[in-house]
């Protein structure tokens, strides 16, 4: 393949208004501290990420300024929701590494895991997508203009559905970091995209799944924007060498917990979660 | 020990919408109602990289849905759309390059007469739920608490026969109420 653009020269200046990643560092610290203080005041741990979360630039005009308006309504639709079945599912769907005449490039792993509701039950016959940049760190987008090679061979989208236990499983490869413009020198750590749903509409979760270990997760500002430090950690799947192939694969494992309720919710102390 | 949202970024388009997905009414069906609009930013501008989902009950009242909203050919894979019998109550329906969207369904039924709605974005770290009222029933327990300037961001306009608007602020002076279910 091609480049598709210029390689940019090392340390290219940019207009002033751009940040660097030592004035986003301050700022991300700025705003876990200000987070991990107010838990010790007594406040409970964010779960999810802040929609206004300012290193993150794209979030400044892109979330509400009022409080959400609690919804108490027992009739509610987003306590029942949509479902999906065998004819919007077919075989290769679940196999990123099959879904074109070749292999594509990369290091190839499978990722499972099981879908639970709030209360730790299984996730059943659910939809869950995946979506996520090749091994050079390149999205199948036309907007993504990263000077990497794409791979004919990948695509990098992925579905199936939750089995019984609410499992799911997905062969890929493993997708590289990228660049992007949210100051000089950002750079995603690598992730998978994952779309959940659950048996309740109020149920639904895009999030994304991060490797063990990557280097780059202090400078990101995405994954910083949940500012509890358990809660960021319940994004990174675990290496499960009891998942490992020999000679094939190697083997991931991450579980994800649906917030929100749903109509057959009956409350479970938090503690036994 | 819940698991946190993340962003779904700017490159879902080539994964998340399907062909049809917004074709939730059965193709010519008589009751078909069209409800568009934009989604805007804080500063007004239209938001060209957000995805919306729909989520209703069916005209009957029933709130099971059915599978098939991405059908698909199991010989190509290919998308191949709903199967126009049953109403599957889900739509998912990208923002176009200048912010706008279009769904087409049936009404829904009086006892839940509105379109739930999820929103994600390129931005929005954590989706945001709405809902999209076609008419302003009485007694409702949701509307009734509003002040009538934040009651009216869930009213869709009416916009010609068969035809509503109902645009998304995710910020500003007209920003949408969005909704906290848990």
């Amino acid at each position: 393949m091609t480049r598709t653009g210029p390689m940019p020269a090392e340390g290219m200046a940019t207009d002033m208004s751009t940040p660097v990643q030592s004035e986003i560092d301050a700022e991300i610290g700025a705003l876990h501290e200000a987070a991990a203080k107010a838990v010790a005041a007594g406040a409970p741990a964010e779960v999810h990420p802040r929609r206004d979360f300012a290193p993150y630039r794209s979030s400044v005009l892109r979330h509400p300024k009022n409080p959400l308006v609690a919804l108490g309504d027992p009739d509610a639709v987003e306590l029942s929701g949509p479902v999906f079945g065998v004819t919007d599912i077919t075989e290769l769907d679940s196999d990123l590494t099959r879904q074109h005449p070749g292999e594509p490039l990369g290091e190839r792993i499978t990722v499972t895991g099981r879908v639970l509701d709030r209360a730790g039950r299984p996730v059943r016959g659910q939809l869950v997508e995946i979506w996520q940049a090749n091994a050079s760190g390149r999205y199948a987008h036309q907007r993504d203009q990263h000077p990497a090679p794409l791979d004919p061979n990948f695509t990098g989208v992925g579905r199936c559905l939750t089995g019984d236990d609410g499992a799911y499983q997905f062969t890929t490869v493993k997708p590289g970091a990228y660049p992007w413009r949210n100051h000089l020198n950002a750079w995603r750590p690598a992730h998978i995209h994952f779309s959940l749903f659950g048996t309740a509409f109020g149920q639904r979760l895009i999030t994304q799944m991060y490797f063990p270990g990557d280097p780059l997760f202090p400078y990101d500002p995405i994954f910083n924007s949940v500012t509890d430090e358990r809660a960021r950690q319940r994004l990174i799947a675990a290496y499960g060498h009891d998942l490992s192939r020999p000679e094939w694969s190697l083997g991931y494992r991450w579980d994800i917990v649906l917030d929100g309720p749903a109509a057959t919710w009956t409350e479970a102390p938090e503690e036994d979660l | 020990m819940i698991t946190p949202s993340q962003t779904a970024g700017p490159f879902f388009g080539y994964a998340l919408p399907f062909a049809g997905g917004g074709e939730m009414a059965p193709a010519g069906h008589p009751d078909t109602l069209t409800v568009h609009g934009y989604v805007h930013d804080g500063a007004g501008q239209p938001v060209p990289d957000a995805l919306l989902e729909f989520w209703q009950a069916a005209p009957d009242g029933s709130r099971t849905g059915v599978p098939g909203s991405l059908r698909r050919d199991p010989v190509t894979s290919a998308v191949i759309g709903r199967d126009g019998v049953g109403f599957t109550g889900f739509g998912r329906v990208p923002t176009d390059a200048d912010g706008h969207w279009v769904l087409r369904t049936l009404p829904p039924p009086a006892t839940a007469p509105y379109l739930a709605v999820c929103v994600f974005a390129r931005g929005l770290q954590h989706h945001l739920f709405t809902r999209i009222y076609l008419g302003e029933p009485v007694g409702d327990p949701l509307l009734g608490g509003l002040p009538p300037h934040r009651r009216a961001t869930l009213l869709a306009a009416g916009d010609g026969v068969g035809r509503y608007r109902f645009d998304v602020h995710l910020q500003g002076d007209e920003e949408t109420v969005f909704l906290e279910l848990s």
